[in-house]
């Protein structure tokens, strides 16, 4: 990738209107992938706000979970293996649907309930209300870490396409659109050294031609001085045509 | 792919598994494995890897939640990783929320301004 490499094309005026078209093209790609470029951008600040927000959110929903939990425990005793024994089937599971920003396909977490809660007996003995509270706590929490997520990847998705976006931006910019502009200026320079040359050569040969003729004309005068020089008939001056017999 | 759903993964300390179990996105699939697991004081790094590495091969799993001290123990494999499914880290009890070592939040920093402004 050095600075001084152009297009390898053979000069003609041709060329030149291929080469003007191609730049014309390169820097109507470059504005539109910068507009692509910043579109994403814009989107992917929106969601980093969002991100944070919804990150302090969840730290405080996770603490009040917890302490419910604890609650529970107090109250209910020790349930944590009876629910890790019991697991079977998931109640909330999560769709991956896709969203689209500016041609990039994002992925959105999106969660909904399927079949009945399978510890609905779970607090029977003791600690029902707290388990209650608990289990809507702890979905409350479940449905903000959804959000989270399509957060995060569509995040990290848009990190990458807009690396990848800049970097054809910067390619076209700075390697691109350089290389047409030498090339161009290369045909035009070529262009105008061949009309000078054309030119010149012109030139030299009218130059010939006339010491040419020059030296013809002084030729001929010699010789007409010198009388050897036979003058061709004029038919246009009056004189006595011998042929006629009858005038 | 609207129709097949995903499902939550967790890995963490007792508590935070229970809790997670009540809200109800526990399950075991057709070989008996479950979709969490319960890190206690004696659970190696190896095993958490693994069952960290085994929860991003299985296509059925959509998000991985894992506490933010779990993270800092396998926080190379965490990293080396890319997008589905989605890795998120929240506090267990006696660690609280810290912005500081997301995985996320740190790809971000150079964008960390809007956290300042906090």
């Amino acid at each position: 990738m050095s600075g001084k490499d152009r297009i390898e094309i053979f000069p003609s005026r041709m060329a030149q209107t291929i080469m003007k078209a191609r730049l014309k093209g390169a820097q109507t790609g470059r504005n539109l992938l910068k507009k692509k470029s910043d579109a994403l951008t814009l989107r992917f600040r929106q969601i980093l706000k969002k991100i944070i927000e919804t990150k302090m959110l969840m730290g405080e929903v996770m603490r009040e979970a917890a302490f419910s939990l604890a609650e529970a425990k107090f109250t209910a005793g020790d349930f944590s293996t009876t629910v890790i024994q019991n697991v079977n089937k998931a109640q909330v599971k999560i769709r991956a649907k896709k969203d689209n920003v500016a041609g990039v396909t994002l992925p959105v977490f999106e969660h909904y309930h399927e079949g009945t809660d399978s510890y609905e007996l779970t607090g029977l003995a003791r600690g029902g209300e707290q388990l209650a509270k608990l289990k809507r706590n702890y979905a409350k929490a479940v449905e903000l870490l959804v959000e989270l997520a399509s957060l995060q990847t569509s995040f990290v998705t848009l990190d990458e396409a807009i690396k990848v976006t800049n970097r054809r931006v910067n390619a076209i910019e700075h390697v691109i659109i350089p290389r047409i502009e030498r090339t161009l200026a290369y045909i035009i320079t070529e262009l105008d050294e061949r009309e000078r040359e054309e030119f010149y050569r012109l030139k030299k040969i009218q130059e010939k031609k006339k010491i040419l003729k020059e030296k013809g004309e002084k030729d001929l005068e010699k010789r007409r001085a010198a009388g050897e020089v036979m003058e061709p008939a004029n038919l246009l001056a009056e004189e006595k045509d011998e042929d006629l017999l009858f005038e | 792919m609207a129709g097949r759903g995903k499902l939550i993964a967790v890995i963490g300390d007792e508590d935070t598994v229970t809790g997670f179990l009540l809200g109800g996105i526990g399950e075991l699939n057709k070989n008996r494995h479950p979709n969490f697991l319960v890190v206690e004081k004696d659970t190696t790094i190896n095993e958490i890897e693994d069952t960290f590495r085994q929860f991003l091969n299985r296509d059925d799993i959509g998000i991985i939640l894992i506490n933010q001290y779990i993270a800092e123990m396998v926080r190379h494999a965490l990293d080396a990783h890319r997008s589905i499914p989605a890795v998120l880290e929240i506090p267990s009890k006696e660690h609280p929320y810290d912005a500081a070592k997301d995985s996320i939040l740190r790809r971000a920093k150079g964008m960390f301004t809007a956290e300042d402004l906090r």
